[in-house]
């Protein structure tokens, strides 16, 4: 199909004798913004491992902006414009964060520019631009006063607002985010609510994982139900909650 | 500072340092110092892969005895004599096989041999960088204590290949008849004042090495390793290639301060080569020291090796050992981040206690 970002077809993976992901096709169009929802163990973070590279999926392919992604290692997926925040968040630790985001700039957006990866359109940037890179991004998710603070002086709100400034810093075509809000009060919600359209307003596609029903109604053009590793539902959010079947996984027959 | 800058000062200090050892010391100064180099090569070198990235190696004597074999066979190779180059082949638990030997005259080589000690530095730096390299390929799957086993593993196979290897002395040892003193133009030097030097400039090499990883991007893609893999790989980093690159300079650099080791002992034998104080030491001394800038092996080193050369001559060299365990057992409860971290928080609490 053309004009599609991200085409997985397919796509399976077993833990022993358990099928986490049983045969997942899924289109995602440029600039879309996506819910992905299911039930505790449906297959959602595995089916995110397996894009992104973490995991390897036994069936299927992967294609993203007319690339196979098949057999690619995490970074490279990286370097192609994928980018993935972690349901808990991961920051370097002994790097401050402003250094966190330097990590991506410095390894993705540079090493683009060697690579000669042709999608983005990058010169290599020099020791002010990745400066002001920074400060650009911090500006972004409103942490520009916390720049050399350690993460672990962070709270949890600033940490998940971290983790996505961090993927964005790589300058993705699709974000996937996993769990940006659990635990999170309300008000904090709306926050990375209001960040996430903000960034797809930039035109980066947005495929959001959530268990906070409010949040993603609010945030998706088209949600997505995964149940058991099998997609049962998808498409306009209003349809998809009212779905027997949708209803039936949630709150049992 | 830039690193030009840092390399030319350091050179400066160790000149002086070996200056005043000239004027002050006797020759136990050279062979006490010379030891303490060693180890700040070897814990600058354990710390490039244990600090920066997080990775421990316990097989640091493994690289340090890669280095001092390959001097002690380029030492032993004759070039005078034919060279012997013969293929065997045998299909097991069979007596169907052959053995063709032929010989390649290698006289030409004469001129240059034997090599000078630089000249074997580089060689036991090439070997032991690309067994690092080899070893990083087999093993940098395996996370923490599995890694650090494996390590272990490989000193004990590389002992034992040693110990079988008859060229260079197998579990006999081999001797090295060096001479007294060498002539630079015109200028006579004692053997040990020529070894500690050689020693001085590794070490010099090593820091500035390690500094300059520290402060680059490389260094910054070794913290990532080091704090999380995953999120490092989210982030575009490539850690296999860069785990890759650091036990390649890692042990490169074990090997070269193991290449004069022959040298300087005259005697050499597996069970030296791979003693296990090579390994303890190039994991205490950062430890001690603090692992996560290029000071802290720098300190760890100059604490601990000056602790055991004194403790060696006032009391014995076995309680070297039980000193460096007690110091270990210290730091790991009280300073868990070494001098350099009590040094820093020490000084971050004055700084507050001012304003």
């Amino acid at each position: 199909m053309a004009g599609q970002l991200l085409e997985i077809e397919n796509v399976g993976k077993r833990f022993g004798g358990f099928a986490a992901l049983d045969g997942i096709n899924l289109t995602v169009a440029q600039g879309e913004r996506v819910g992905l929802i299911g039930p505790n163990g449906s297959g959602k973070s595995t089916l995110v491992n397996c894009l992104c590279g973490t995991l390897t999926n036994e069936t299927g392919t992967v294609q993203f902006d007319g690339y196979p992604m098949n057999g690619l290692a995490a970074h490279q997926r990286t370097h192609r414009g994928m980018a993935r925040s972690f349901q808990l968040p991961r920051p370097f630790g002994s790097l401050t964060v402003a250094e966190n985001l330097r990590i991506p700039l410095l390894y993705t957006v540079n090493a683009r520019a060697h690579t000669g990866i042709k999608t983005h359109a990058h010169t290599h940037l020099n020791h002010a631009q990745l400066e002001a890179r920074c400060a650009e991004l911090l500006g972004l998710v409103g942490l520009a006063n916390k720049a050399n603070k350690l993460p672990r002086d962070l709270t949890q709100v600033e940490m998940r607002k971290i983790e996505l400034a961090r993927a964005m810093a790589t300058d993705p075509k699709l974000l996937i985010a996993d769990e940006s809000m659990a635990g999170l009060s309300q008000s904090e919600v709306e926050d990375i609510v209001g960040l996430l359209i903000k960034l797809n307003e930039r035109g980066i596609t947005i495929i959001l994982i959530e268990h906070i029903m409010r949040a993603v109604m609010s945030f998706s053009q088209r949600l997505v139900v995964l149940v058991s590793g099998k997609k049962i539902a998808d498409g306009k959010p209003g349809d998809v909650v009212n779905n027997p079947q949708v209803i039936g996984a949630y709150l049992g027959e | 500072m830039r690193t030009p800058f840092f390399f030319i000062i350091a050179l400066v200090v160790g000149a002086a340092v070996f200056g005043v050892a000239l004027w002050k010391g006797g020759d136990y100064t050279f062979y006490a110092g010379y030891v303490v180099l060693q180890f700040i090569v070897l814990a600058t070198a354990w710390n490039i892969l244990g600090g920066y990235c997080g990775y421990v190696n316990f097989g640091s004597a493994a690289f340090f005895a890669v280095g001092a074999y390959c001097s002690v066979a380029l030492h032993k190779f004759d070039p005078t004599k034919p060279l012997e180059l013969c293929l065997s082949v045998w299909i097991p638990f069979t007596e169907i096989g052959f053995r063709a030997c032929s010989t390649l005259n290698v006289s030409f080589l004469s001129p240059i041999f034997p090599l000078p000690i630089p000249a074997l530095i580089v060689f036991g730096g090439l070997i032991s960088g690309i067994v690092g390299l080899g070893m990083g390929y087999l093993t940098l799957r395996l996370r923490g204590a599995f890694f650090a086993i494996a390590t272990l593993a490989l000193a004990v196979v590389l002992q034992t290949m040693v110990v079988n290897w008859d060229y260079v002395g197998g579990s006999r040892g081999a001797y090295i008849i060096r001479p007294s003193e060498l002539t630079f133009a015109g200028i006579k030097l004692g053997y040990i004042q020529y070894l500690f030097l050689i020693m001085m400039l590794l070490s010099v090499i090593a820091l500035t090495l390690a500094r300059l990883i520290e402060r680059s991007r490389l260094g910054y893609g070794f913290a990532t390793i080091r704090d999380d893999e995953l999120a490092a790989e989210a982030c575009g980093v490539p850690t296999l290639r860069l785990k890759l690159i650091a036990t390649t300079i890692s042990g490169m650099l074990m090997g070269m301060a193991g290449a004069p080791f022959p040298y300087y002992i005259g005697y050499l034998e597996p069970g030296t080569a791979f003693g296990l104080s090579y390994g303890v030491n190039s994991i205490a001394m950062p430890m001690i020291g603090g692992t996560t800038s290029w000071v802290g092996p720098l300190v760890g080193a100059l604490i601990v090796a000056t602790l055991q050369q004194w403790v060696t001559v006032t009391i014995s060299s076995e309680w070297g050992v039980l000193i460096v365990g007690l110091l270990l057992i210290f730091f790991v409860i009280i300073a868990p981040k070494g001098v350099v971290g009590l040094v820093q928080a020490t000084r971050r609490r004055f700084k507050t206690g001012e304003h």
